[in-house]
């Protein structure tokens, strides 16, 4: 298979060469588990191959295979081979393994925060690598670092050479961590979802800059993500992987425009995009049978004027307080002047980097934090102002799913307990017996077997593990939803079917949603007004695609103009026109 | 959209489950597992009288040696009056030589006559009645042992029941006191960490002082102002040995009150009380468990100090400390068994304990390994 994929422009050897790769996880018990199913693919010399894939595929096996970074209860198969300059990576003996990994593969991680020891300037980190590979003196080691994030595009790096990594933000610390990456001009780098853990403006900067020294340097790059939109500008070829299996390798341009496998068209098209609004979202399964996809008609979006106002937000204020010497107080302001309003089975869209104070504002007026002053009228009712007796009532009634679905489900508790215990504290359901047939009922809705009741939160995926957190808020039958990044934490195509879920309820139960997150394609997607957050404070508010067609502030432009845009010459820019004049 | 419920019909098992079948898969967790459970068994055993309960009675001659090694050691002569008799006698006429006439009447044998006369005796009538009565009772014999399995004591009592009674006592001590000291631990800092603020600056306060104390200061100030007893052990011991759990359940459950769950309970409308103790405290329970295993061998380690140094269970009862007290003066005549026997006892249960501990650690918290 590999023969046929390599790139036929470029006869020269390719620099890494990955054949039959096998690799099993020896488990507790039972069966080794099979993460690569013998997968062969070649990284040609100055090019940059993106691996795709959903978690559970083995992308990042396949890198930490590379690299021989695997955990010991790894076993890799006999015919396996990773040829790298004509050595195989997989029978080399670990001395000569460490200084491949030092000088020739190099690899930039996901968070950089974590990559970086806390206790050593970044300059240190740097000069330490340069000296170990590159044989410098110290003198020469910290000029080349200078220059290295310098070429990185540090801001002032003669400066922030001397700098501890708590004291850059997280893009800086990946520029740091790319530095040192490329330090001892490695022949490959590998990326491992570099920008999933920053912003989306930020996110845009590393990707720029990791293309820009692909080029300047003319190293291959292996570029690891979940998100096909990310790659789309600057990969040469696609590896889309599915559960230890690779199933397209293609040039780029094919990959987007015409991909052959049905799993990569299902990735393409379960991402929500700006230009499209289906009704429901593809997924998996519709690409998997037999009849071909046929997209849903599009849903209009956007608040009418009759609408009934369920919750009128004014002038919210949130205050934090940290201690500052021993009775100084410093104030940090995470919500200033927010005002808002949520109409009954609409939703509204709060998007923000972090920082920007969105969470915060979901938080607060669940009461979880205390406002610092401002009103939120729920059906007339000022919700901040009331005692803690007065708004247990009205507790039920707003209810949050959070980011991440594995915190957020108790461990110690089956799915009944969790999906009882709310109904039980709000005395809905006569006893235990009425609860728990209710309980069936709700884990039927969102998707989940009457099997799962009896199992526990740590026996489930993801997706399924949102659903039940999905359930366990509608036990309370409740009037607003605040969903915090709840689909944040998913794979692309499990998020596009709890989107969906989402969607089906709201038309169902005639729920408002309180949609938070810092992607702005899925808020798009499900938002019917959109509100954008930058430092505490609302900078624009709009119909959604009112907002995403003429953004009126510069900081909303930057953001959208942050978004990848996957293939550059997709649909994107005409269908932004046409949801205009739809709006 | 159901594509997702691939749920296998597999039992499902809870984190605890798992854990279990984790601790089964080590074989020396297992074993240690084995052990405790025996000892545990054999005090339950010793608590109700089962075994151990004769260990008062003076089965065998004093310091009858162990079967097995009957020819070793030092062998105890018994004294008899007469023997007495025969060593004053002795004496006198060794001294006699220097001190001719003196106080004569001192010496003069004094066995078999109460030197009083039958009307001032007031039992003399009773006396009687007893002598006149011996003759129906059958004077039971009372066949001293001259070894026994594991030898016996001064007063001739059997090693081996002491040894089982007293690991009775010991273990009831350090399991006991360690599930009061467990219960004091996790509610001080269940309160501390949950709340925080003025409560948790109480309780840190009152923790300070008491950390401030050496413990084994604490102990013996405790033992010294309470009636001896095994009760008196148990709560000195949990008064002193909270401050361990309560520093890890305040840092535990201020780590878990801003998980996602706690807040989502929140949410729910859960109240403080059942946010602390229906959704917390059984995410922490394995530490507990750990802490709880760490904390018996302390104990049961501390009882032996105690109760050697004089400050444990009282003289009518026995424990592993109380006997390793009288191991010292037989130690200097030679007569091991006793305290061997307990170090044996000990050692087991101990390294089993701690054995056993360690193997929980690993089963109930995999991300360790």
């Amino acid at each position: 298979m590999a023969e046929q994929m390599s790139d036929p422009m470029n006869d020269q050897k390719p620099l890494v060469s990955v054949q039959n790769l096998k690799v099993a996880f020896r488990m507790e018990e039972g069966e080794p588990f099979q993460a690569l199913k013998g997968i062969s693919f070649d990284i040609p010399k100055n090019r940059t191959v993106a691996l795709v894939g959903e978690s559970g595929s083995g992308k990042s096996v396949t890198s930490m295979a590379i690299l021989r970074l695997l955990p010991s209860n790894a076993e890799f198969g006999e015919d396996s081979q990773i040829l790298f300059e004509d050595k195989d990576l997989l029978r080399e003996d670990p001395s000569q393994m460490r200084k491949i990994r030092g000088a020739n593969i190099a690899m930039i991680f996901q968070e950089p925060m974590t990559s970086l020891n806390p206790v050593f300037t970044v300059g240190d980190q740097i000069v330490e690598t340069l000296m170990l590979h590159m044989g410098m003196s110290r003198r020469e080691a910290k000029l080349k670092a200078i220059s290295l994030l310098k070429e990185c595009g540090l801001p002032e790096p003669a400066k922030r050479v001397d700098a501890y990594p708590h004291e850059l933000s997280g893009g800086q610390q990946q520029r740091v961590m790319i530095a040192m990456a490329i330090a001892c001009e490695p022949k490959l780098l590998i990326a491992d979802e570099p920008t999933t853990a920053l912003d989306v403006t930020i996110q845009k900067q590393i990707l720029g800059l990791v293309a820009e020294l692909q080029k300047t340097r003319g190293m291959s790059v292996l570029f690891i993500t979940h998100d096909l939109d990310v790659v789309g500008e600057f990969a040469d070829e696609v590896v889309v992987m599915r559960e230890g299996e690779i199933r397209e390798h293609n040039e780029i341009k094919k990959i987007f425009e015409s991909p052959k496998d049905n799993y990569t068209k299902a990735l393409i098209k379960c991402r929500p995009h700006l230009g499209r609004r289906p009704e429901r979202l593809a997924v998996i399964d519709d690409f998997m049978q037999e009849a071909p996809y046929v997209e849903p008609p599009h849903r209009p979006r956007g608040y009418a004027t009759d609408d009934e106002i369920i919750l009128d937000v004014q002038g919210l204020h949130k205050t934090f307080y940290s201690k500052d010497g021993l009775f100084r107080k410093r104030a940090f302001e995470a919500v200033k002047d927010v005002s808002f309003k949520l109409a009954k089975g609409k939703t509204l869209g709060i998007v923000g980097e972090s920082g920007s104070g969105k969470t915060t504002v979901g938080l607060t007026l669940m009461r979880l934090h205390d406002a610092t002053g401002g009103k939120a009228f729920f059906n007339g009712k000022d919700i901040l102002s009331m005692t803690p007796k007065e708004f247990k009532e009205y507790k039920r009634r707003i209810q949050i799913v959070f980011q991440n679905p594995y915190a957020s489900l108790n461990p110690r508790f089956t799915v009944q307990d969790i999906l009882t215990e709310p109904m039980m504290l709000h005395g809905i359901g006569a006893d235990a017996r009425e609860r728990r047939q209710l309980a069936g009922e709700l884990a039927d809705r969102v998707g989940l077997s009457a099997k799962a009741l009896s199992k526990y939160p740590h026996e489930f995926s993801g997706g399924q593990r949102q659903r039940i957190a999905i359930a366990r808020c509608l036990t309370m039958k409740p009037d607003i939803l605040i969903c915090d990044e709840s689909v944040s934490a998913l794979d692309v195509s499990v998020q596009a079917q709890v989107l969906n879920l989402l969607q089906d309820l709201q038309d169902e139960f005639r729920l408002s949603y309180l949609f938070i997150s810092h992607d702005l394609s899925v808020v798009k997607h499900i938002s019917d007004q959109v509100m954008v957050m930058h430092e505490g404070m609302l900078v624009e508010q709009a119909d959604s695609d009112v907002i995403y067609a003429r953004p009126q502030h510069d900081y909303t432009r930057e953001l959208l103009a942050s978004i990848p845009k996957g293939w550059p010459r997709g649909d994107d820019d005409l269908d932004l026109d046409g949801a205009m004049a739809s709006a | 959209m159901t594509s997702e419920t691939n749920l296998n019909d597999k039992k499902s098992r809870s984190l605890w489950a798992l854990g279990w079948k984790r601790l089964r898969r080590d074989h020396i967790g297992f074993a240690s597992l084995w052990v405790v459970g025996a000892f545990i068994l054999l005090a339950l055993a010793g608590a109700v009288g089962v075994i151990g309960s004769g260990w008062r009675d003076e089965v065998a001659k004093p310091y009858a040696p162990p079967t097995l090694f009957r020819n070793l050691g030092p062998k105890h002569v018994e004294l008899t009056a007469e023997n007495i008799d025969a060593a004053n006698q002795a004496a006198q006429q060794a001294a006699q030589p220097a001190a001719p006439t003196g106080q004569e009447g001192a010496a003069a044998p004094t066995t078999g006559e109460t030197g009083l006369s039958a009307e001032e005796d007031p039992l003399a009538a009773d006396m009687a009645e007893a002598q006149k009565n011996t003759g129906q009772y059958q004077e039971a014999q009372v066949v001293k042992a001259e070894t026994l399995p594991m030898g016996a004591d001064l007063r001739g009592r059997d090693v081996l029941q002491k040894v089982l009674k007293g690991t009775s006592t010991s273990l009831l001590v350090g399991l006991v006191g360690s599930l009061a000291a467990i219960f004091l631990g996790t509610l001080m800092g269940g309160f501390g960490g949950y709340f925080g603020r003025k409560v948790d600056d109480l309780l840190m306060w009152f923790y300070s002082v008491f950390t401030s104390v050496p413990d084994m200061l604490l102990l013996l100030a405790f033992s010294a102002v309470m009636r001896r007893g095994i009760s008196t052990v148990i709560l000195v011991m949990a008064l002193t040995s909270w401050t361990g759990t309560f520093r890890l359940m305040r840092a535990e459950f201020m780590k878990h009150k801003t998980r996602e769950y706690v807040k989502a309970a929140d949410a729910i409308g859960a109240s403080h009380v059942r946010r602390m103790f229906i959704h917390i405290l059984p995410n922490v329970t394995y530490l507990l468990l750990v802490q709880f295993s760490i904390l018996t061998v302390a104990l049961i380690k501390y009882e032996v100090i105690l109760s050697f140094l004089g400050f444990g269970v009282s003289v009518t009862q026995i424990s592993w400390g109380s006997m390793l007290a009288e191991a010292p003066a037989e130690l200097l005549q030679g007569y091991w068994w006793q305290m061997v026997c307990v170090t044996v006892f000990m050692s087991i249960l101990v390294t089993a304990f701690s054995m056993l501990t360690d193997s929980l650690r690993d089963a109930l918290d995999p991300k360790v390994k």
